[in-house]
């Protein structure tokens, strides 16, 4: 699989770490806490996830990929 | 000798001697293993897999099921290599596996006879009871009867290489398709990456006889290769496997054995060919039963006629052709059976050797040779790969692929383009044209498939390579396995080292016999990489042995090396373990000896692999309050400050200190082991998190050379090296830091102790760092220095109750570790809402204590379970912990640090520290974890 890292082009997957699920955001109130930290959803179909260049500019980027197809069909900066 | 005088592509003036099993023969350059062997009239080349049966050469190409050897000896032996695709060279040595004594007198052939036993998931029913004998009877008896070739069990000298490929157009498989993609790309302009499994460009050109533009086929190839070879953005890789289509336009393949390729390509021409599908009938597998491909093939290529009375069975318009071309060599075939004009051939007869077969009008035969022609499979195999489908075709009898994966296209006989004409102009096409198709002879495809002939009595195989008959597949269905999935694994048709690539769809076929089923309700299989078998060696490449992963040495490891270190793996760091002197008998008289020197003198231990990380911006100190339990936008500059990291679930992630030499520029450090993890969360918590915050961080792990200089006369060795520095503690306190130069290069100090011990740090740029350790023991010898390693850090802290690795396990609280006073409140960090969750804030959790053996000549191991005294050694009994031990030169005696619940009012307590796999059960007393100085008093010296 290769990523299009929108600071280094297109790299290999080998490059960078895998985290996550890029949905869910820090919140503000503890109640929302638990689900921040634990609830998942189980995606088919196109994701946002947090991939970090660890092997290149070293920046968090954010991925939108089809889990069924390896799909990638965007690379940007979170922000 | 089989040779015929003239004709084929081998160079007659080129001799090589070989040898199989011992005995000397000679082929010619531009021979296969196999052309070489069928010219010396060898058609006996191995025993089936199961039922030690005789086997020759079926095939002329890398799907070849029987004609596994073993190439070379010893250490440098490469089992089931297969003789088909082998090129001969001089001094190959091969033999043939899975026999014994030897191949033509093989005892295990005993199996044959015994075959009624050996049907589909005899395994699985016979060798049920009694369950414990699988292992030590059953399946070593099994795998010594059944098998392939044998490892030599000795390190592969061979050397692999590693290469990358990118390209506009990658083309897969030099046929007429894919010589002409490449040719239509590459004159465009495209960067073309051409790939061939065959050691030259031609595919089956090589092996038929046609003509295109008037002319023989094989000079349109070799124009076509000079004018490829002429364009400077085509590359042609021969004698390459393309074993696997991966995600993002990735493939992988090994040329020549020994150079893994990984290739990009924008898109890519899957132009693969066809395999021959051998005919169900009895006795299928004697050798000289062949596919007619390969009778085609060795008469044409190789210029070897594979028998003397060659007959033709044949379903295809191919086969007829095969007759023909054999006819202008000069081998009149005796006879050919066409299936469409209703004859068939019902049992071939022989033992070692085809002696002659039986037709369905009762008429026997005697022939040599048996060229099957059964219909033609486009190899969509790769195309498959990312899990893309294959539907049947009625049409042309076969299946294939209809919606390859985005940017891969079918092309020639890949995609069911079988004629000359038709495969040259698909490739053409798939190329995007601009390129005039040339003429091509006449090519006729046409073909009725024969899955099985009827009333033939005698073994059938399916699959050659796994012994797997007509019958076995039809006992899968009347056992219930009527999925083509569920058949293979029940058959294991298909799962041998060929992947069934001549016998699936034959499986296919008959499955959807059994059970009433059309071709296409009855489905196939997906083929996953890789597409040919890939040696590990070859995946491993460099990285084996100690290049497996990188080494990192710190700047004083020469030194270290020099004066007798023993060094650690840590991560990938090696670290100084320990400095044996002469004389000393084991590691335990070493490391207590670097202890002692160090709290009654003064030790150095290199402690450059902590990791570092240096965050700097006007937002820093509030990056570092969120990232932290503790606060650090108060730390004045000049200060250093342990800290505490949670993850945001409320468990500690990693601890270190933090220093501050400016208001906005923090020096922060990590554990060795999670350098690279905490700079990433870091990056996550500034860019992602709060990408607000005007903070960069750099890490600076590699950039500082560090040493920690120890013990009660630590301040007079660094006054003796640094004489103009006043390191009194009025101007370098505990916990003080500051930056300063050392022999014009920028160096810090800090008064940091990990030991106990009046202590300080001494950092300089990595560089400078051999040069400062030299410096540091000249300055110490006459203090006594010594240099200690990991093992005296671990004793020394597990002395000063300091958690480390084994309590930062990632399921440890900071009330767990005695530092929930740490956890501020007065400001949001990552990890403080979660922490505060009521189960980890119960203190019946497993909290951080001491414990030492009630007899003081008892020694301690880590791992051990703590049970109160007099409970039973059960689960719902246990109490936590034993996580490091030492023994202490300090005390005398064995301690350690343990998680016990309700830990901290227990102090005083005796309990029981449960081994059983070792010591048995050691009586212990629970003690405040800070054995040394719990007051702190030396520390401040």
């Amino acid at each position: 699989m290769r990523i299009p890292c929108p600071f280094c082009g297109n790299r290999d997957t080998q490059e960078f770490v895998y985290r996550g699920d890029a949905s869910p955001t820090r919140p503000d109130t503890d109640e929302a806490m638990h689900d921040y930290v634990y609830l998942r959803d189980n995606v088919a179909g196109p994701m946002r996830e947090h991939w970090y260049h660890a092997q290149g500019c070293r920046n968090w980027i954010v991925v939108t990929r089809d889990t069924r197809t390896h799909e990638i069909i965007s690379a940007e900066f979170p922000r | 000798m089989s040779r015929l005088p003239t004709g084929g592509l081998i160079d007659r003036t080129k001799p090589l001697a070989f040898s199989f099993d011992g005995k000397r023969y000679t082929g010619f350059a531009g021979d296969t293993l196999a052309s070489a062997l069928l010219a010396n009239d060898i058609r006996l080349v191995a025993r089936s897999f199961k039922y030690h049966r005789p086997r020759g050469i079926l095939t002329a190409g890398s799907e070849e099921p029987n004609a596994l050897v073993t190439i070379g000896r010893g250490a440098h032996a490469e089992p089931n290599t297969r003789a088909t695709t082998l090129p001969l060279f001089d001094g190959l040595e091969a033999s043939s596996q899975n026999r014994w004594p030897s191949l033509d007198h093989d005892l295990l052939s005993i199996n044959g006879i015994l075959s009624p036993l050996f049907v589909a998931g005899f395994y699985y029913k016979t060798f049920m009871w009694p369950a414990a004998l699988w292992e030590k009877l059953y399946e070593p008896l099994i795998r010594r009867a059944a098998g392939l070739g044998a490892l030599s069990m000795e390190p592969d000298p061979a050397e692999y290489d590693a290469d990358h490929g990118f390209c506009d157009l990658l083309v897969v498989g030099a046929g007429p398709a894919g010589l002409a993609a490449a040719l239509a790309a590459g004159r465009a302009g495209q960067r073309v990456l051409l790939v061939d499994e065959d050691v030259r460009p031609g595919g089956r050109l090589l092996a038929e006889r046609h003509e295109i533009d008037g002319n023989s086929a094989l000079d349109w190839v070799d124009a076509t290769i000079a004018e490829l070879a002429s364009l400077p953005n085509v590359r042609i890789l021969s004698r390459t496997i393309l074993f696997g289509a991966y995600d993002g336009g990735t493939y992988g393949a090994v040329e020549n054995g020994r150079r893994l390729w990984k290739i990009v390509a924008r898109r890519a021409i899957l132009a693969t060919g066809a395999i021959e599908r051998p005919l169900v009938f009895a006795g299928n597998d004697i050798p000289g039963v062949m596919t007619a491909s390969a009778v085609q093939a060795y008469a044409t290529r190789w210029g070897v006629a594979p028998g003397k009375r060659i007959a033709i069975f044949t379903t295809s318009d191919s086969g007829l052709k095969v007759a023909a071309d054999l006819a202008a060599i000069g081998i009149e075939p005796v006879t050919v059976i066409d299936a469409r004009d209703g004859m068939l051939v019902t049992r071939a007869i022989g033992g070692k050797a085809l002696k002659a077969i039986e037709l369905s009008d009762g008429r026997r035969i005697a022939v040599d040779t048996l060229a099957m022609a059964g219909g033609w499979n486009p190899s969509v195999g790769l195309g498959c790969n990312l899990g893309a489908r294959p539907n049947w075709s009625e049409a042309i009898g076969a299946y294939l692929l209809d919606s390859p994966p985005g940017g891969m296209i079918m092309a020639g006989a890949a995609a069911g383009a079988f004629g000359l004409g038709a495969a040259i102009a698909s490739g053409i096409e798939a190329a995007g044209g601009g390129m005039p198709v040339p003429a091509t002879s006449e090519d006729p495809s046409g073909s009725r498939p024969l899955w099985h002939v009827p009333h033939s009595r005698g073994k059938a195989f399916v699959d050659y390579q796994h012994d797997v008959t007509d019958k076995d597949v039809a006992l899968a269905a009347r056992e219930g396995f009527t999925s083509v999935e569920h058949m293979k694994r029940y058959t294991t048709l298909g799962m041998a080292t060929d992947q069934g690539k001549t016998g699936q769809v034959n499986g296919n076929a008959l499955l959807a016999i059994a059970t009433g089923k059309t071709m296409s309700e009855a489905g196939t299989i997906l083929s996953r990489p890789p597409y040919l078998p890939v040696s590990i060696g070859v995946l491993a490449g460099h990285h084996r042995g100690e290049h497996f992963k990188p080494v990192r040495h710190t700047s004083g490891h020469a030194w270290a090396l020099e004066n007798g270190a023993t060094f650690v793996d840590t991560g990938q760091w090696k670290r100084a373990q320990w400095f044996a002197r002469p004389g000393e008998r084991d590691w335990l008289e070493t490391v207590s000896r670097e202890v002692t020197a160090t709290r009654t003198g003064v030790g150095i231990c290199d402690v450059s692999t902590l990791g570092k990380i240096d965050v700097h911006g006007p937002d820093a100190s509030t990056l570092l309050d969120r990232l932290y339990v503790n606060i650090f936008s108060t730390l004045p500059v000049g200060r250093a400050r342990y800290g505490l990291m949670l993850r945001e679930d409320g468990f500690v992630m990693d601890d270190g200190t933090t220093t501050r030499f400016a208001e906005d520029r923090f020096y922060v450090t990590t554990t060795t082991v999670n350098a690279a993890r905490i700079m990433q969360h870091i990056d996550f918590a500034r860019q992602v998190l709060w990408p607000e915050l005007d903070v960069q961080a750099t890490s600076v792990t590699e950039q500082w050379a560090t040493y920690a200089i120890a013990g009660p006369r630590s301040r007079a060795l660094l006054a003796k090296l640094l004489p103009d520095l006043d390191l009194s503690n009025e101007a370098l306190p505990y916990m003080g830091a500051m930056e300063f130069h050392w022999q014009g290069v920028t160096a810090r100090i800090f008064r940091l102790s990990f030991s106990g011990e009046m202590a300080f740090e001494l950092a300089v740029p990595a560089h400078h760092g051999d040069r400062l350790i030299r410096a540091l023991f000249e300055a110490g010898r006459v203090l006594g220095v010594a240099p200690y390693g990991t093992e005296a850090l671990g004793v020394m802290r597990i002395e000063k109750g300091h958690p480390a690795g084994n309590e930062l396990n990632g399921q440890t609280t900071a009330t767990d570790l005695g530092m929930g006073r740490m956890l501020s409140r007065k400001k949001d960090f990552i990890g403080r809402v979660m922490a505060a969750r009521p189960a980890l804030v119960n203190p019946a959790r497993p909290t951080l204590v001491g414990i030492h053996p009630v007899d003081p000549a008892r020694r301690l191991r880590a791992g051990g379970h703590l049970l109160a005294k007099g409970a039973a050694p059960v689960a719902a009994n246990d109490q936590g912990h034993v996580t490091s031990v030492c023994y202490s030169p300090t005390l005398g005696h064995w301690i350690g640090l343990a998680l016990l619940a309700n830990g901290p009012a227990r102090h005083g307590e005796r309990i029981i520290v449960h081994d059983p796999i070792r010591d048995g059960d050691t009586e212990v007393e629970v003690v405040n974890p800070v054995f040394v100085d719990p007051e702190g008093v030396r520390v401040r010296g």
